[in-house]
């Protein structure tokens, strides 16, 4: 603004009979400002998102296909898809397998807990529940690995609490420091997640589509499979989705309950980081953060796709 | 934003007239599983928390004792870690303030079409691994930021975009950011009143449960912290030594777990009543 008006000023007292010139280069000035003005609005949280996200992710990639010193190469992902006797693959495999099992068991049963929170006429459980949620599913691995190690442990409260009762828990092969207790202790966090993301989406199935069920002589079970289902799928699915991707690249819980002992991808990646690295194999750890990257890029693309189906009914 | 969505799911389920006889058979079935369904999640959730605080308020010897806290701040390196905690909170919280709050009020106001890009790029800290993200920054960043612990600030802030861009989004979207603006603009205030006087008051639910949920992901991010070699709370409570004292590593992980929920509370709290005094001005 006071920009314009200087150069106003300035070219009036040089050039005086040319006013309509300099009035159409102060408005095509300010012009300019304005539709630069959103640019300069948003441009600092472009840059930082780039510098955060996007420099790490190209520097990924550009690593993962590039010799130790200096020069394209395919020795990092070959050696990541066939070295070591398969021991990245391996953490692919079981990484993809925690992260199937870990996004279907809390996705089914969050939608269960969801809604019985949502009918119950509690508001006090309903604000307990939210918070709490937003907490557990926010909260670092950390703190789960030592409450559950409380738990579940050889000397742990349920532990003892089952023995009463007869059952051991080792007999039934579970083991709180290998790929079972893992699975249980990301329940933790992945059923608050789940019951997060798909809340707003019981919010939108509309009582008046339930009484036209019923008043049509619908049963409970029959407005379920005909309209409360087929309307939420695709928010479970994209739920589902998104829990994968959570699991598929948790490190901390993992690393933690398990000492780095469990082959999973997100914690060779750290191993390489810390060190734990024959030489010449250093860019091993970017090939495999790169395989992680790609796998979780198919899963977002599909929540998209999912997205979008789920958008339709829900609004 | 859930306990909104869960008001309005009410008010219309209340509204549904139990007119035919098979609504309230119904309904006392959903009342009979809804109850199991319940508890059971009731257990699963509170059973470990129950659990911790048993196994935290131990003594070497098994019995009641509040040792494993009090030992707590005396431990060897747990000052530190707490002090290192806070600063990198601190930064953090003031720089995702600093960086979000314009921003979504300015796509709000002036650039709705943009939100669909914010809120696909704000979702991408989700997609993108911690892991992989850290990895890439010490691979490219240069050694000055490296060697300082603010680069965790850095990243956390990238960290903490999902839940309070949707934190601020929501806020905003519950408010006339528009007219409010417009009033205050036709009123004679400038853009830093405007901003100051009234949007900022009114979004103020929204950016103080974006704060607090920082101020968690601070306490409880471990992957960063620990490879970037800084002892912060969590690094630090995986890395004690569990031979001298193992209930202290659970007492510090309750007091994260419960402390960062109870502050949560207090904001909602804070924030309903709030509400609440304000509809009683306006009724009076």
């Amino acid at each position: 603004m006071s920009n314009n008006e200087v150069t106003g000023s300035d070219l009036g007292t040089l050039v005086l009979e040319s006013d309509p010139v300099t009035h159409h280069r102060s408005s095509g000035l300010r012009q300019l400002l304005r539709r630069s003005a959103p640019v300069f609005a948003i441009a600092p949280f472009l840059i930082y998102s780039f510098l955060g996200l996007g420099i790490p992710a190209i520097a990924v990639t550009y690593y993962a296909f590039q010799k130790e010193h200096g020069g394209w190469t395919f020795s990092n992902i070959h050696f990541m898809l066939t070295g070591e006797q398969h021991v990245f693959l391996t953490g692919f495999e079981n990484s993809i397998k925690l992260g199937l099992l870990s996004a279907v068991i809390p996705g089914i049963l969050g939608v269960f807990i969801a809604y019985a929170i949502q009918t119950s006429n509690s508001n006090v459980l309903r604000r307990l529940t939210s918070t709490a949620a937003g907490v557990l599913a926010n909260f670092g691995g950390i703190n789960l690995t030592f409450m559950f190690i409380a738990t579940l442990g050889s000397g742990g409260v349920l532990t003892l609490w089952l023995a009463d009762i007869g059952i051991k828990l080792s007999n039934i092969g579970f083991n709180l420091y290998t790929f079972s207790g893992v699975l249980v202790v990301y329940m933790y966090f992945q059923l608050p997640l789940m019951v997060l993301v798909v809340t707003p989406a019981l919010g939108g199935l509309r009582a008046s589509w339930r009484e036209a069920a019923e008043n049509m002589g619908a049963s409970s079970f029959q407005y379920w499979l005909r309209v409360g289902i087929p309307v939420l799928l695709p928010s479970i699915l994209g739920g589902m989705l998104l829990l994968f991707g959570s699991a598929f690249a948790a490190y901390a819980t993992a690393e933690t309950l398990t000492l780095g002992l469990i082959s999973l991808s997100p914690i060779q990646i750290g191993n390489y980081l810390n060190g734990n690295v024959i030489a010449g194999q250093t860019h091993v750890g970017y090939a495999i953060a790169f395989g992680m990257l790609v796998i979780l890029s198919i899963t977002m693309i599909l929540y998209s796709l999912v997205r979008r189906r789920a958008s339709k009914w829900l609004r | 934003m859930a306990p909104l969505v869960g008001e309005v799911a009410e008010a219309e389920n209340e509204s549904v007239p139990p007119f035919s006889t098979g609504s309230s058979k119904r309904r006392r079935r959903v009342r009979w599983w809804r109850g199991v369904v319940l508890v059971l999640a009731g257990a699963f959730f509170l059973i470990p928390i129950y659990a911790g605080i048993k196994f935290s308020l131990q003594n070497s010897a098994s019995h009641f004792s509040f040792q494993a806290y009090e030992k707590l701040t005396s431990a060897p390196g747990f000052t530190a870690a707490l002090t290192l905690s806070l600063k990198i909170a601190l930064v953090t919280m003031v720089v995702s303030t600093l960086l979000m709050v314009p921003t979504a009020i300015y796509v709000h106001i002036r650039l709705p079409r943009l939100r669909r890009l914010l809120e696909v790029v704000t979702v991408l800290p989700i997609v993108i691994p911690p892991i992989v993200l850290i990895v890439g920054v010490l691979g490219v960043f240069p050694l000055w930021a490296k060697s300082s612990p603010y680069l965790l600030s850095f990243m956390y802030v990238i960290l903490a975009m999902p839940f309070v861009y949707r934190s601020l989004d929501a806020g905003i979207g519950a408010i006339d950011l528009k007219t409010l603006t417009e009033a205050s603009r036709s009123l004679g205030g400038n853009w830093s009143k405007t901003m100051w006087r009234v949007v900022l008051p009114n979004i103020r639910p929204a950016l103080l449960s974006a704060t607090v949920l920082t101020l968690a992901l601070v306490f409880g991010e471990y992957t960063m912290a620990q490879l970037d070699l800084w002892q912060t709370i969590p690094v630090w409570i995986a890395q004690f030594q569990v031979s001298t004292d193992g209930p202290i590593q659970v007492a510090a992980s309750m007091l994260g777990l419960v402390g960062t929920w109870v502050l949560l509370l207090f904001v909602v709290s804070i924030d309903r009543s709030q509400s609440r005094r304000n509809r009683k001005k306006l009724r009076a």
